[in-house]
């Protein structure tokens, strides 16, 4: 295997409308910001990869404007997932893996305010039998939250101490959109909002975008004082089916755990996507993370959710976490699909 | 809704699943200065800040070099010339044109990308180089849209040389 | 990018896609048998009843073909509430999601029950399906209410 490490992470705001900029005008600010970061331009890279939905931007093949903000001239190696950034940053470990590559730049960026975000997801649930109802994210979420509560593998108390926490944390997280002083009672006295989830249950709607390099070996060094190497990376997929599927556990985030070898030592810092408290706690437990661990520093997704670039930006803010010193060993993780179907964890250090 | 099946008690091999998904569609900052320029019956490009090409319409970045633009805009002219062209004998739904008609890939005067439009012109005098104007709506009429221009016209100039317009075929 | 930024022009925007999908060899007789108010599971090698009906077998890749007829009537396992339908949602008064698990069947099938207020709504509840007068073939042929 190649040593690959994150060696740029820049992020836009979280915000829950960005009028007046498009989806691209989101995203150049991020890669202009990664340029000076890094000092490298699109031409060093090796291979460009990102992560968007053309649901969001309500337009087919609206990827390709992204390009736009990277330039394709002289023409590069370039690829894109209909996923979360998380995803393209596999993709783009597996080329440097393969050797075909020794720097890359991934980015991911998604505007659901354009949309109705909640029932624009319907179209990732089956299509025969399932996306015709129209279940929206809430309501899809709110039927794994409820077996969780009543099957006893977790409480409302948990749920909102998971929120509270993540929005204390992020209010040290400028580009944050949720965060305060959140108390366990206050959550609690909030109405439903789909009952059994508070609005405090769920991540918020949120504009943005997030852009990372990779690098392997010495580059990396010459980029990089501290590289955040990444020593494990596994993504794992359960059925779509809801009824086939333990919503009471993640198995495939306690798989891909187990592959990137997570338990080989102590984790600093966790930084966890999961968009719903009870799938925070779900995919806390798959971890195994325990008590000398520190949960979503920046906020995670509950307090700032820019679809598509928010998984990536967990693998951010653990790298950053690593060059600065503040942690040596860390683990992101990113998710997709209806009630945590696919999972991403990767493991991050320093040397 | 399977009618396609529901004549007979047939069994059902393919249902229809139809998504309807409502959008609030925003243009963004440079498309936002582009259309307001055009009601104004302006037509504004960019200029590239490493190659000083001038792409048209406006965008956000170079897409070549991936540079943020400026503020800075550049006014081009409604007239241009032909770069290539082609006769459209097939019907298409979205335009109300009678056929055989001509599009043509017209380089707006200042411009370094080019423009696809239609031509108002005998098929048979339709060439490369040949000098073109926009036709606009009537001045009452324009809005925040690229439909202000109607179509291209033959001008009375001479043809453009073909090195002028080479690299942009 | 200039700091302050102009007002952005916007417009209402309406995307729509008209699919068509194949059934197969599994779902062809499923959603033929909702036409005719039956429901159909698959039967797994281990003998259990897969609702919706799938044609391989999630845990072990293997195909499955033996369509089996299930109760129309089953216990509520878990269920949201959606207070403000939206447009596209199936009714247009306040309803549940919920995972059903149908007599006959052994995994929990996600669909509407119309219970016309929150606190009707239980799991462990019986609930059965309410055919619509005329049915196509599709999903929304029916909804459950509480039995």
């Amino acid at each position: 295997m190649r040593d690959v490490a994150v060696v740029g992470f820049t992020q836009s705001p979280s915000m829950r409308s960005e009028p007046d900029r498009n989806e691209v005008e989101i995203l150049i600010p991020v890669i202009d910001a990664l340029r000076k970061q890094t000092g490298l331009t699109s031409a060093d890279m090796d291979f460009i990869c990102s992560g968007s939905s053309d649901y969001l931007a309500g337009s087919s093949f609206a990827f390709v404007s992204g390009l736009d903000a990277v330039g394709a001239w002289p023409p590069v190696c370039e690829s894109h997932v209909e996923m979360d950034g998380a995803w393209a940053l596999y993709e783009a470990w597996v080329k440097i893996q393969m050797g075909y590559a020794d720097t890359a730049l991934v980015y991911g960026f998604g505007k659901p305010s354009m949309g109705d975000l909640p029932i624009t997801m319907a179209l990732q649930l089956d299509p025969y039998s399932v996306m015709p109802l129209w279940p929206d994210t809430l309501s899809i979420a709110g039927l794994q939250a409820r077996h969780c509560l009543e099957k006893g593998i977790l409480t409302f108390e948990q749920m909102a101490a998971a929120a509270a926490r993540d929005r204390g944390h992020a209010k040290g997280n400028p580009n944050a959109q949720v965060k305060g002083d959140f108390t366990v009672e206050g959550i609690l006295a909030e109405p439903f909002l789909a009952n059994p989830l508070r609005k405090s249950d769920c991540a918020p709607i949120s504009d943005g975008a997030s852009a990372i390099v990779l690098a392997a070996g010495d580059r990396a060094r010459e980029l990089s004082k501290r590289p955040a190497w990444i020593r494990g990376i596994e993504h794992i997929c359960e059925p779509m089916d809801l009824g086939v599927r333990d919503l009471g556990r993640s198995r495939s985030t306690e798989m891909a755990a187990a592959k990137a070898g997570v338990g080989k030592g102590k984790i600093d810092v966790a930084e966890l996507s999961a968009p719903f408290t009870h799938q925070e706690i779900l995919v806390e437990r798959a971890l195994g993370l325990g008590p000398d661990t520190k949960v979503n520093p920046s906020g995670g997704a509950l307090a700032g959710n820019p679809l598509m670039a928010v998984g990536l930006s967990r693998i951010g803010e653990c790298a950053t976490r690593i060059w600065s010193g503040e942690a040596d060993r860390a683990v992101a993780h990113a998710t997709s699909g209806p009630c945590l179907q696919q999972n991403l964890v990767c493991v991050l250090e320093g040397e | 809704m399977s009618d396609a099946n529901e004549a007979a008690n047939e069994p059902i091999a393919v249902i229809r699943t139809p998504i309807s998904l409502d959008y609030h569609y925003s243009a963004g900052q440079s498309a936002s200065r582009f259309l307001r320029a055009i009601a104004q019956g302006k037509l504004l490009g960019q200029k590239c800040p490493v190659d000083g090409r001038v792409y048209f319409p406006s965008r956000g970045a170079c897409p070549q070099h991936g540079v943020t633009f400026g503020d800075e805009v550049v006014e081009l002219s409604d007239k241009g010339t032909v770069v290539t062209f082609s006769i459209v004998r097939v019907p298409s739904e979205n335009i109300p044109l009678e056929l055989p008609y001509i599009t043509i890939n017209v380089l707006l005067d200042g411009a370094d990308t080019i423009l696809i439009h239609v031509l108002d012109a005998k098929l048979e005098d339709v060439r490369m180089g040949m000098r073109v104007q926009a036709v606009w709506k009537p001045k009452e009429e324009w809005t925040t849209s690229t439909a202000n221009i109607l179509y291209f016209r033959p001008i009375d100039e001479p043809d453009a040389s073909y090195d002028s317009y080479k690299e942009h075929i | 990018m200039s700091p302050t930024l102009e007002k952005a022009l916007t417009a209402p925007h309406k995307l729509e896609y008209t699919y068509k999908r194949s059934l197969g060899p599994v779902l062809s007789p499923f959603f033929t048998a909702l036409r005719d108010r039956r429901i159909l599971g698959v039967k797994r090698r281990d003998g259990r009843v897969m609702v919706p009906p799938k044609e391989y077998d999630p845990d072990t890749s293997e195909s499955l073909d033996e369509l089996v007829e299930v109760s129309d009537e089953g216990v509520v396992t878990s269920w949201s509430w959606v207070a403000t339908p939206r447009r596209q949602q199936p009714l247009d008064r306040p309803f549940a999601y919920a995972l059903v698990k149908l007599d006959g069947a052994d995994t929990a099938f996600l669909h509407v029950v119309d219970a016309g207020d929150e606190g009707n709504m239980e799991t462990g509840m019986r609930v059965k399906a309410r055919w619509a007068d005329e049915t196509t073939g599709m999903i929304t042929d029916f909804v459950f209410v509480p039995a």
